[in-house]
């Protein structure tokens, strides 16, 4: 008898909270982000000058021409593929797994063929698979091979490299990363304009 | 590597600063004092209340406690599962995704249910909306309130009060404490720019002109509750990494504060129900200590890099594999520790790909499980080991034990012991087992000593209730979800059980009046010794397994190997 009161009672309560829990504090949330702050509520989606969306200003992209600064190596392909899902992904690898030291071995090799000096970001596959942001140092290590494929000068390129670095939090937490879409994105822009 | 210590020293100040004004805050609100959100939360608790058939006023006892506990996790559990098995038939779910495999439900049901939230799957191809909201989400609150009550009523019984009703304290937890924060937490990550939406991933041309599908989802509010509340479960496969989990420095701060604030905090509601804020301190700064020391052996370890790829390089660099240029060495070894510490389990970074040191750091707050610890039980176990040193030092000096004018006896020592003993036990032997068939049961991704760590690594984190992996492992099997299940279940409800009946115990013990012989549990001493009670311990059951694993790995990748 006792059994069956205690197990109605957590029903009803199970069911009370959940309506509180799971129904109306996610739609306050989604109502609020909707209404007041769509842009991030819908995940931060870009347009181009034709509103063609080209990607999300928090995701990043592959980039293999000349002319656009390249992204950190990704085990996913940065979502670009068959799963129309969405993925995301990292490689797993320990640092005493012989298959990290290959594929590193062979990524220093690719980069030095496209005159890019190798650094730590651009070696390592990303946590996300989706990582938006290289560092500073990466952006100038592949500054005059994207400067000699567009025509413009080094100068010229490093200004936006400095617009679209994001630096840390409060001048303290975190690291100071360029995103390599909008930089990629400002320089077709800023070249279509000048021609 | 300057700047990157005082980002990690000024997370901690932050956290020492925080932890005494939420812990008197919690303690209002189980002491039944008046606070500043109460004008709302009575009407809506009341509403709880009588739409639930809950009594608020009667008191329990520990067994009664822990059956209300048990019943209410029960139905919980039972409701998600079927809400995940038949989620290919219900609404929001935009990517037709359809139910998973009865294992994988069962071990998500019981991960969720037990606020470990391990996940043997990705979230963007496994889980619809629906089930994301109304399934895990809801769990999540559920099962840290669940924690945080059986922390509450344990403290309670220590200090000699009822335990309290678990109806009431686990609606308390929830309206007063879990919802107002994740409200607040959701809508700042909301604005930094994390999604809330329901529509369907976004699909966009690249500048290169290839098709890109960008996972989306009510993300913000599913995030905020999951690092508040210990539970760790990621909205998408790769967790905390995912830049629409995280997005920059800012959400990075928010979510480490959040998962570390309630666990920090309870020490000092300890402290106020007790009314020893000294002791309170003292074991405060105790855990503070080992805290400190494996945040800072993880920081060396990711900062000094992996010298295999540093010699490929030509220069010593950070190790930065399965890292977000974002957060850097820095942040993600302070989280990679805080995660495991307090049982949280969201990653922004991946375990696997760790130096060894940080596989030591996180092996050893899953197997301490003090270090901070889950939400509410955490604080428990604190207090189970310092039940027992009362014990062993009463012995060395021929003292009747006492804690808290209560005296120590069998049935504690033997209720304390089961609770300690449970961990090395679903950790273990499983491990043992499932190492003694590696190639058809482990599903090891990395060779060697690391190997050994990741299998490890599994059940720990679900014996510990944490939830993160060494993921690389190929965990989504009929052995692994099953034989998980166990130590999910055996490390979360055995310990609980025995923890709400030795606070019953100790509540209805005749407190003894303190003499000069009493043994004083609030001196530097005293908490210098239960440092080393929880050491020789904790750290010894687990050192066989510990040197198998990060510490073989480190002296091969020592040796150039």
């Amino acid at each position: 008898m006792s059994i069956v009161r205690d197990i109605t009672k957590a029903i009803r309560l199970t069911f009370v909270l959940w309506v509180l829990t799971a129904i109306i504090y996610p739609l306050v949330i989604t109502l609020v982000g909707q209404i007041f702050f769509p842009f991030q509520a819908n995940g931060s989606i870009v347009e181009n000058l034709e509103g063609q969306k080209f990607g999300s200003a928090l995701i990043g992209q592959v980039f293999s021409s000349d002319r656009y600064f390249q992204s950190r190596p990704s085990t996913v392909e940065y979502s670009q593929g068959e799963a129309t899902t969405g993925i995301s992904g990292a490689s797993n690898l320990a640092p005493s797994n012989p298959e990290l030291v290959k594929r590193i071995q062979e990524q220093v090799e690719q980069l030095e063929q496209s005159d890019i000096q190798p650094t730590a970001d651009l070696v390592y596959t990303s946590g996300s698979g989706l990582d938006p942001h290289i560092t500073v140092e990466s952006a100038y290590a592949q500054i005059e091979r994207v400067a000699d494929a567009r025509g413009l000068s080094e100068d010229e390129i490093a200004v936006f490299i400095d617009k679209h670095t994001q630096g840390r939090f409060l001048g303290i937490f975190g690291e100071p990363g360029v995103n390599v879409l909008k930089l990629n994105y400002e320089l077709d822009v800023q070249q279509a304009s000048s021609q | 590597m300057f700047q990157g210590f005082i980002q990690i020293a000024l997370t901690l100040l932050i956290v020492i600063a925080i932890a005494p004004i939420l812990g008197k805050y919690i303690a209002r609100v189980f002491l039944g004092e008046r606070t500043l959100i109460e004008p709302v939360m009575i009407p809506l608790e009341r509403i709880i209340y009588s739409l639930g058939g809950i009594r608020a006023k009667d008191d329990m006892t520990g067994w009664q406690y822990a059956q209300a506990l048990l019943y209410t996790n029960f139905v919980m559990g039972v409701f998600v599962y079927l809400l995940l098995m038949l989620q290919g038939i219900l609404p929001l779910n935009p990517t037709n995704l359809i139910a998973p495999s009865w294992h994988l439900g069962l071990h998500t049901t019981l991960s969720f249910l037990t606020n470990t939230d391990q996940q043997h799957y990705s979230g963007e191809t496994t889980i619809s909306y629906l089930s994301q909201i109304a399934g895990l989400s809801f769990l999540m609150f559920t099962s840290a309130a669940t924690g945080l009550a059986v922390g509450i009523a344990f403290i309670r019984g220590l200090t000699g009060r009822p335990l309290g009703n678990f109806y009431v304290d686990l609606t308390r937890s929830i309206t007063r404490i879990l919802l107002p924060i994740s409200i607040i937490g959701a809508l700042l990550l909301l604005i930094l720019g994390v999604p809330q939406t329901f529509a369907a991933p976004a699909v966009v041309t690249t500048l290169e002109g290839v098709t890109q599908y960008i996972a989306r989802g009510p993300v913000a509010a599913f995030e905020m509750i999951k690092q508040l509340g210990e539970n760790g479960g990621g909205f998408f496969g790769i967790n905390a990494a995912h830049p629409f989990e995280n997005p920059n420095s800012a959400t990075n701060l928010i979510e480490t504060l959040a998962m570390i604030s309630i666990p920090a905090a309870l020490i000092h509601t300890y402290g106020i129900f007790a009314n020893n804020t000294k002791q309170a301190w003292l074991l405060f700064w105790m855990v503070f200590t080992i805290f400190v020391i494996l945040v800072s052996v993880t920081a060396i370890g990711e900062y000094q890099g992996n010298p295999l790829v540093s010699s490929i390089l030509g220069a010593e660099q950070p190790n930065l594999e399965g890292k977000e240029v974002r957060f850097g060495w820095a942040e993600t070894a302070f989280w990679a520790v805080a995660t495991t510490a307090t049982m949280c389990g969201a990653v922004n970074g991946m375990h696997d790909s760790l130096m060894p040191t940080g596989g030591f750091s996180t092996l050893l707050n899953l197997f301490l499980q003090i270090v901070w610890g889950g939400q509410g039980t955490g604080t428990a176990y604190l207090f189970i080991y310092l039940i027992l040193t009362v014990f062993l030092t009463g012995l060395m000096v021929g003292r009747t034990p006492e804690f808290l004018g209560r005296k120590i006896e069998k049935r504690e020592i033997v209720l304390a012991s089961v609770v300690l003993l449970v961990h090395p036990i679903v950790v273990l032997i499983p491990s043992a087992v499932t190492l003694a068939f590696p190639n058809t049961l482990s599903g090891i991704s990395n060779p060697g000593f690391h190997g050994i760590s990741q299998v490890v690594y599994e059940y720990a984190s679900a014996g510990a209730n944490n939830g993160s992996g060494f993921e690389g492992l190929g965990d989504n099997t009929l052995w692994w979800n099953l034989s998980t299940c166990l130590s999910l279940l055996g490390g979360r409800y055995i310990p609980i059980i025995a923890i709400l009946l030795l606070a019953d115990s100790m509540a209805h013990k005749q407190p003894v009046p303190e003499t000069a012989g009493t043994l004083r549990t609030d001196s530097l001493l005293f908490t210098g010794v239960t440092a080393g009670v929880i050491l020789i311990l904790g750290v010894l059951t687990f050192f066989p397994v510990i040197a198998l694993g990060p510490i073989a790995e480190a002296f091969k990748i020592a040796n150039g190997q």
